[in-house]
């Protein structure tokens, strides 16, 4: 079992990336789960979203988890919400940032001792510079493909096109740019 | 004629998402709806299908839950299949029209997405809601993830309608949990699905001219008693229709159901009996604890809330040595409903295990597999004493002074 807990504001796609990894996660024959845990259900406001990810299917359906992996898509709430709540000794984070790895854990002594499995990508940016919005979910997705090595990057665009079909291309296309500069960028 | 879906074989859906699917799929001719979450997805969605040509039906806007339900109610007196969503105090506001409803024989599927009752206010998930339909004359089916909430609105077309059964049935699912949590979901080709619910067949329909019925008539101490009595046979006897149709639904997708699903329960010492998505995560628990621990843990769970399935719960719980009832909703100064029921049911057996009663996850309180572990040991404990250790009821999860009522008075 593979376990990830998303760090978000409500409008930034947590629910939707968390989704779009659903459906990717489901064509490979694993079964998945995603969902959402709103404080206050408004735009703006700190929540968290899960995935659940195994072989056989998932019949947890507890909101507690010990995350593998930990997806931070708004920057500030590396340093407002708990974000090393029930970790583990092998808990991967994956923070947006600007600021240089070392600048980050600088300024959070929580991760101090963990460096090594901290991985940062400034998601914002990079929505901005292909998207053209704030909506740092698909960079998060590029960067998730690169730090967890699940799929091939190439296996993981053609799937994320399947589920973003409905879209125009101009929106599928920018969105596979976010993906592939996130996952090169990720370090 | 409506357009098709082409879905996959598997798809990634919540239950909320599946539910709408199913109704799709059954082409329900009207749905009158007033949203509230966390059903609401539901019929917003069926909304969409209908302006995309999805469904050639209609969709009918109204001012309340309690118009909602009537506009079900004429719609399907006329002779149409129907459905709608609810949850919470949508469902209260439901709750006078869903007696007209039942008293009326009107196959009405009111897909129920569970969620607590204020005050205080609550938008999750706890079973208030289902309980407050439960004597309501509504057979009340339950799904414990998004495929058998899928699985169960089908299902119930097929229930309902039959024309030895006649009655509303309520679909289940916990608000949240199963409405907003995405799973994997195996569906069935449109073809299919139509195939397994088949044509609307109506029966009495008031716009059928030529034979003129009278719906809701009033009847006062000379036929009232009779009226309601036949329902109720009605309710009983649906049990072999609702057996039958879970068989023909075997048959077509290789997934099992029955009217109380039962887990590990072969060789099982103690049992949690529980409704919802609950039931899944007492199994895992029960699953770890045979693992770790080699205790004989079970779980039984009422997939058929209504009719309350008696006779199956006696079969599958008479031989455990102690059991708990888990309630999802306040009780209000008794002791949980189910608690009283599945009692009720092994009093009739020779072997009358140990029975006490948590209320647990009000409001959508999580509920964790290391709480229903403990929960399974605390009946071993009993199993061990040969008598009750605890208060009889408890509360589950519940943050200051432990709260408790009532001690064994058998030894």
């Amino acid at each position: 079992m593979v376990e990830i807990r998303w760090h978000s504001r409500a409008g930034q796609g947590a629910v939707t990336g968390a989704k779009g990894l659903g459906d990717v996660v489901s064509t490979t024959g694993k079964q998945v789960q995603a969902f959402a845990l709103y404080g206050s259900a408004k735009r703006g406001a700190a929540m968290r979203a899960y995935n659940r990810i195994d072989d056989e299917q998932i019949i947890n359906h507890e909101k507690f988890m010990l995350p593998d992996y930990v997806l931070v898509i708004d920057p500030a709430l590396a340093y407002t919400d708990n974000i090393t709540e029930n970790d583990k000794a092998s808990t991967k984070y994956i923070i947006t940032t600007h600021l240089t790895k070392e600048e980050l854990i600088a300024g959070l002594p929580s991760l101090a001792d963990k460096a090594e499995r901290v991985f940062v990508v400034d998601c914002m940016q990079i929505s901005l510079d292909t998207i053209g919005r704030a909506v740092p979910n698909a960079p998060m997705l590029g960067a998730f493909v690169k730090v967890s090595g699940m799929f091939e990057l190439d296996y993981f665009l053609d799937r994320m096109k399947k589920v973003l079909s409905k879209f125009p291309q101009k929106i599928i296309d920018s969105n596979m740019d976010a993906i592939t500069t996130a996952y090169n960028a990720v370090n | 004629m409506a357009k098709k879906y082409d879905l996959n074989e598997v798809e990634v859906w919540d239950g909320n998402y599946a539910a709408s699917q199913a109704l799709r799929q059954a082409q329900v001719d009207v749905v009158a709806a007033y949203p509230i979450t966390p059903s609401t997805p539901i019929v917003e969605n069926y909304g969409n299908y209908v302006a995309n040509g999805y469904i050639d039906g209609e969709f009918v806007m109204v001012e309340s839950e309690h118009a909602a339900m009537s506009g079900c109610v004429g719609a399907a007196a006329s002779g149409g299949r129907v459905a709608t969503a609810t949850s919470s105090q949508g469902f209260a506001l439901m709750v006078e029209v869903l007696y007209q409803a039942s008293g009326m024989r009107l196959p009405i599927v009111l897909t129920v997405v569970n969620r607590a009752l204020a005050s205080p206010l609550n938008v999750r998930g706890d079973h208030s809601d289902m309980y407050l339909g439960r004597d309501s004359g509504w057979i009340q089916l339950d799904s414990f993830n998004a495929q058998e909430a899928y699985d169960m609105v089908l299902c119930a077309f097929r229930i309902g309608e039959n024309m030895n059964v006649r009655l509303p049935v309520m679909v289940h699912q916990d608000g949240f949990i199963t409405s907003h949590t995405a799973q994997n979901v195996s569906p069935l080709s449109d073809d299919e699905a139509y195939a397994f619910v088949g044509e609307y067949q109506p029966y009495n329909d008031m716009l059928d001219f030529s034979k003129p019925v009278t719906y809701g008539a009033q009847t006062e101490e000379d036929w009232h008693y009779e009226h309601k009595a036949r329902q109720h046979k009605a309710l009983m006897d649906s049990r072999d229709v609702i057996n039958s149709v879970f068989e023909e639904y075997k048959a077509k997708t290789g997934r099992e159901y029955k009217r109380v699903e039962s887990y590990l329960m072969d060789d099982a010492e103690v049992a949690i009996v529980a409704l919802g998505t609950t039931v899944e995560t007492c199994l895992l628990a029960a699953k770890q604890l045979r693992e770790e621990e080699g205790i004989k843990a079970g779980v039984v769970a009422p997939r058929c809330f209504r009719p309350f399935p008696f006779d199956m719960i006696r079969d599958a719980l008479m031989n455990v040595k102690a059991l708990c009832v888990m309630d999802r909703s306040a009780p209000g100064g008794a002791m949980g409903a189910l608690f009283n029921e599945v009692s009720a049911a092994l009093y009739t057996t020779p072997n009358r295990p140990i029975i006490t009663n948590y209320i647990y996850g009000l409001g959508g309180r999580d509920f964790s597999v290391k709480e229903a572990k403990r929960i399974f040991k605390e009946q071993l404990a009993h199993a061990e004493a040969g008598e009750i250790t605890t208060d009889i009821q408890q509360f589950s999860g519940l943050r200051g002074p432990k709260l408790g009522f009532f001690k064994t008075k058998r030894s």
